[in-house]
């Protein structure tokens, strides 16, 4: 059986560095960092009190406050994207081929607002306080299921969790349903809103945060020697994926083509990946072989790399493990540099920029690498875009449970 | 200060993003409201906590329109 091939038609964001793909990517590019002290909630006593917050989002562009009222930040996070998505794309649902649109939108965590509210209200004034949309509008497919509702897409409707690998494996997921025949059109992506007291305090009580409180902007450095953790962030990244023919045939416009996808586990830890990185590059083997590409085809790699002390130095030698000589032609940066690490939405936000980067020729830089740590061999991008001739781009992401996902995206 | 029947109209208002001056003593909050059954569970909600007042299920059931609310209230205050 021919595989039927999976092009990008669409791209939505909502990202610490602005609320489109246009401001996200611009920001990107210009080596910004979205990162300052959070706001929405009093932060004493927590020993990280800085994130990269969602700034300025009206939620009334996507949808009357009525509904809004609903859903948890995250799925209107994750419809905002999407919506733009759509938009974006030029997709009109008809009866002809709403039951050819399918939706996977995921999170890694869900609604923590909404949760740490309703469990409040619970301790307070008793059971009769919980409201009624408490689980409709917190659980994690409501972002996949509202999609639906709103657009008429009757086709797979899916919402896969998998920490912080959940907006890769949605994405790469979606790939392999148009190509296996189920759907022609997926909405894919992933959507994040936990720095909540809970969601912050718990990724602090795990060691897994950066506690650079006097310097936010510098705090998530990937690969350099200073750096302590990664820096939990909030926002949403959804992509059109549709078959290429059907694409074609309405004159889409056609960023990319998502030529593989890649997983694997580490069967290791719950939290740290093993020193060599086996887990990473078993990953990123699997894509590569999916896309029927070589090793050192790849261009532009767009790192896990979260600014992690572990995860930074196993990311770098699987790449290493994986390409062999050919590690030290390849560029690889993280955006996390710039926006730090949306959890759920990462992947989805990551696959954007790779699209982006292949669209425009141009690598995205890693901010903040100062002084490359011991291990950390690879050219890193610091501190500037670079304008490079990228075919194929992979998109790597890495979670708790020790799960791996790495999207290959290549030039049409 | 308000009136009963115009801090009921104001919840309703809020709760199911209509605006004050559509809504009349007469609205059904199903059928001219838009609301659906969730809605109502959390309209009822919104009313107790105005109110201070609780309303057991079996009588929140009867409330279905914006003069069943302002009844409640009154008969109850």
């Amino acid at each position: 059986m021919t595989r039927r091939r999976v092009v990008v038609t669409g791209l939505g964001l909502i990202t610490p560095l602005g609320n489109s793909v246009e401001s996200s990517w611009d920001g990107i590019l210009a080596g910004k960092s979205g990162i300052a002290a959070i706001e929405h909630f009093d932060t004493t006593g927590f020993t990280t009190q800085f994130g990269g917050s969602i700034k300025g989002f009206d939620v009334s562009e996507y949808m009357p406050a009525k509904d809004a009222r609903k859903m948890d930040t995250f799925i209107q996070y994750g419809m905002a994207a999407a919506i733009q998505a759509v938009t974006d794309s030029g997709l009109e649902c008809t009866e002809e081929n709403a039951s050819r649109i399918g939706v996977a939108v995921g999170s890694g965590i869900g609604g923590l607002p909404m949760i740490e509210a309703n469990h409040n209200n619970l301790l307070d004034k008793g059971p009769r306080k919980i409201s009624p949309f408490f689980v409709p509008g917190s659980i994690i497919n409501m972002i996949s299921g509202n999609l639906a509702i709103r657009y008429g897409f009757q086709g797979p409707n899916i919402a896969i969790t998998t920490a912080c690998t959940t907006g890769t494996h949605n994405i790469g997921y979606s790939a392999r349903t148009i190509a296996y025949g189920d759907a022609d059109v997926m909405i894919a992506g992933g959507a994040e809103m936990a720095t909540t007291p809970l969601g912050l305090g718990g990724f602090a009580a795990a060691r897994a945060l950066s506690t650079r409180n006097d310097s936010p902007e510098t705090a998530s450095r990937p690969w350099d020697a200073d750096r302590d953790g990664f820096v939990l962030s909030d926002g949403a990244g959804v992509l059109v994926l549709e078959e290429y023919e059907h694409a074609k045939a309405r004159g889409a416009t056609i960023y990319a083509e998502l030529t593989g996808f890649g997983m694997s586990d580490d069967a290791y830890h719950m939290t740290s990946p093993p020193e060599d990185g086996r887990g990473a590059a078993a990953s990123m083997a699997n894509a590569i072989k999916d896309a029927g590409l070589n090793p050192e085809q790849l261009d532009y790699i767009n790192a896990h790399g979260t600014s992690t002390p572990a995860g930074d130095i196993a990311e770098s030698r699987a790449v290493e493990k994986v390409m062999g000589d050919a590690a030290k032609n390849v560029a690889v940066s993280s955006t996390k540099s710039m926006i730090g690490h949306l959890l759920g939405a990462a992947g989805a936000v990551e696959a954007v920029f790779s699209v982006l980067a292949i669209r425009d020729q141009v690598a995205p830089p890693t901010i903040n690498l100062e002084n490359p740590a011991e291990g950390c061999n690879l050219d890193y991008v610091p501190h500037t875009a670079r304008n490079m001739k990228i075919e194929h781009a992979l998109s790597n992401s890495f979670g708790f449970g020790g799960t791996n996902g790495s999207l290959l995206f290549s030039k049409v | 200060m308000s009136t009963i029947e115009e801090r009921v109209k104001k919840i309703v208002s809020e709760q199911l993003g209509v605006k004050e001056e559509e809504i009349t003593n007469a609205s059904s909050f199903v059928d001219d409201l838009g609301a659906d059954s969730l809605d109502t569970v959390e309209l009822v909600m919104a009313l107790e906590e105005e109110f201070e007042t609780e309303i057991p299920d079996e009588e929140a059931e009867k409330i279905t329109t914006v003069q069943e609310a302002i009844d409640y209230v009154v008969s109850h205050q």
